[in-house]
């Protein structure tokens, strides 16, 4: 008794957000704007043409300065690359957007809404119609394959088991792994775990797809599989999909737009083409792979002939 | 010499502080587990998963060591009282120690090393594996789906665990008072009934083992939770846990006791 209290207290005082068709209790099928179906919502619905539009954004994490002045527009069914060293934000980018973090500066739209005006269950509501992929799959554990898969079905529709079991099978047939459904992810190679995570990121039709370093740590057939499938799920899903990562000709071959970070900052943006192309030594160095240029080799650091104490100032 | 001696001081102000601010974050987050519990009412099921791990699995290590407890107790407690004369009493003092004191303490500590260590580590390894974040990207509130069963199933198999501790010890007290070195078996078990208040005795440690149950849990999860993503925060985590919560249950112990027999 006490405890349904509480926990009724906790509804009426701190998530004092109205309930939305989107609400667990609800069944999807009633509320097309959610769940299983957000596609049909996306026919009735305005969009707005760009699905996400970031206006001079800045981040720091206390003093130090992560994201700084970020401009940036994605049109709905596109596929855009945010692209930079490690370390130059890139991550931080897909948090903003996703709203794991909010920028100290500037506006994240995503969706026609406003993510630093958005509360928990507001931001809960964003991100059931979000799917991401994390960098090593970030597989539940304790749960089988099939589990995985089924997570967040069972956690934000009433849909009854059979249906479930249908959906989770299609979604795994799609990656290729019905086979594994029983499996435990301890059990998967690298690239498996991948494709699982990717089956379980789709597993509610998200509108927008979010990729962080899908081909990091993968051999070349599981890169080329999970290539494939980020193009393949795309024009199926009708979704937007952001990829963030430092592998460009795997990236440069599956996306429509590149943005490209540096140090915290917008510094190129254009399509794969001219990526190639271009003649930016930051851009040349990054995409051709030259160890020393803009981007410098050596970390900062004092002159090498003080370090090794061949000069006077080199005594301590 | 003075930069020195400045520093040192402003690092013990800044550890008063941080572990001031660890604390507040502990009350915090047991606030929020408490009242993010809705999920785990209304789906049993989820309890009663994680009452296998923390309570079924733990049950060998807990009969055994209750076993041998009860047979030490035998031992020591029919050598000290047969120098009175009095070793019929010996089920009394098996009971007596078992029910008030050895059993909600010892079942502690041993369910702090057992379910309160794997609990830090699993929670913890989620952690360093973006499994939270995970859940956290899929609109599922962590606290809510993975912390609160736990807290819940680690508050009820506590006391669970602690009797049978205790009814395991009667056994082992039984075995060699009576079995081995030939106490009246009559004497024995109508002494105990007629000592052990069930007021009195037994349900203040009952009352033991659930503020045990309460404190190791809350200690174990909030370390897990809060333990930094890597193999040495988890580790570092894990050793906390088990360091902190004996320290607690000793305490508490010492606390409830002195507020329940007082004057008895």
């Amino acid at each position: 008794m006490l405890l349904q209290r509480m926990a009724r207290f906790w509804h009426i005082a701190v998530r004092r957000a109205p309930r939305s068709d989107c609400d667990s209790t609800i069944q999807p099928l009633k509320s097309p704007a959610c769940g299983v179906f957000p596609r049909i919502a996306r026919t009735f619905a305005v969009p707005d043409k760009n699905i996400i539009e970031i206006k001079d954004v800045s981040f720091a994490y206390g003093k130090r300065p992560i994201l700084t002045g970020i401009n940036m527009s994605i049109p709905r069914g596109a596929t855009v690359a945010i692209m930079g060293i490690s370390g130059s934000g890139k991550t931080t980018l897909l948090r903003l957007i996703a709203g794991v973090m909010k920028a100290n500066q500037g506006e994240v739209w995503v969706d026609g809404q406003r993510v630093n005006d958005l509360d928990g269950a507001g931001i809960y509501r964003l991100r059931r119609r979000l799917g991401m992929m994390f960098q090593f799959g970030a597989l539940f554990t304790d749960l089988s394959v099939f589990d995985n898969v089924a997570f967040q079905m069972r956690e934000h529709t009433d849909l009854p088991p059979a249906m479930i079991r249908d959906l989770v099978m299609m979604k795994l047939h799609a990656v290729g792994l019905r086979g594994a459904h029983r499996m435990m992810p301890a059990e998967l190679s690298g690239g498996m775990a991948r494709r699982v995570a990717l089956a379980r990121a789709i597993a509610l039709d998200p509108m927008l797809m979010l990729y962080d370093e899908p081909f990091t740590g993968l051999d070349p057939i599981a890169m080329g599989v999970i290539r494939n499938l980020i193009t393949e799920l795309n024009s199926a899903l009708g979704a937007t999909s952001i990829v963030v990562t430092h592998d460009v000709q795997e990236a440069l071959e599956v996306v429509d737009y590149v943005y490209y970070l540096s140090k915290g900052k917008m510094v190129a943006h254009g399509t794969p083409d001219e990526f190639r192309q271009t003649t930016d030594p930051l851009v040349r160095q990054f995409v051709y792979g030259e160890i020393d240029g803009p981007e410098a080799f050596h970390y900062h650091a004092r002159p090498l002939a003080e370090d090794l104490r061949l000069s006077a100032g080199g005594d301590n | 010499m003075a930069i020195h001696k400045g520093l040192s001081l402003r690092g013990i102000g800044a550890k008063a502080i941080d572990s001031v601010l660890r604390l507040g974050y502990a009350a915090r987050f047991i606030a929020r587990t408490a009242a993010s519990s809705g999920t785990s009412l209304r789906r049993p099921r989820l309890v009663i998963r994680e009452l296998y791990f923390t309570g079924v699995l733990s049950l060998i290590i807990i009969l055994v060591s209750g076993l041998f407890v009860g047979m030490v107790l035998g031992f020591q407690g029919y050598h000290t009282l047969q120098t009175y004369g009095s070793e019929s009493a010996l089920g009394v003092l098996v009971a007596l120690s078992l029910v008030r004191e050895l059993g909600p303490v010892v079942a502690a500590l041993l369910f702090a090393s057992r379910a309160g260590s794997a609990m830090t580590a699993e929670i913890g390894l989620m952690k360093a594996t973006e499994q939270l974040s995970a859940m956290e990207m899929m609109a599922v509130d962590p606290i809510a789906r993975v912390v609160a069963p736990r807290f819940w199933a680690g508050v009820i198999s506590m006391p669970l665990l602690a009797a049978m501790f205790s009814a395991m010890g009667i056994f082992g007290g039984y075995l060699v008072g009576v079995v081995l070195i030939g106490v009246d078996e009559g004497s024995f078990w109508s002494q105990m009934q007629s000592a052990v208040d069930f007021r009195e005795d037994i349900m203040n440690g009952v009352i033991k083992s659930v503020v045990f149950g309460f404190a190791v849990t809350w200690i174990s999860l909030f370390e897990g939770y809060d333990a930094p993503p890597t193999a040495e925060g988890v580790s570092g985590a894990t050793t906390r846990t088990v360091v902190t919560s004996s320290l607690a249950i000793l305490a508490l112990d010492f606390l409830l006791t002195a507020f329940m027999f007082r004057g008895v």
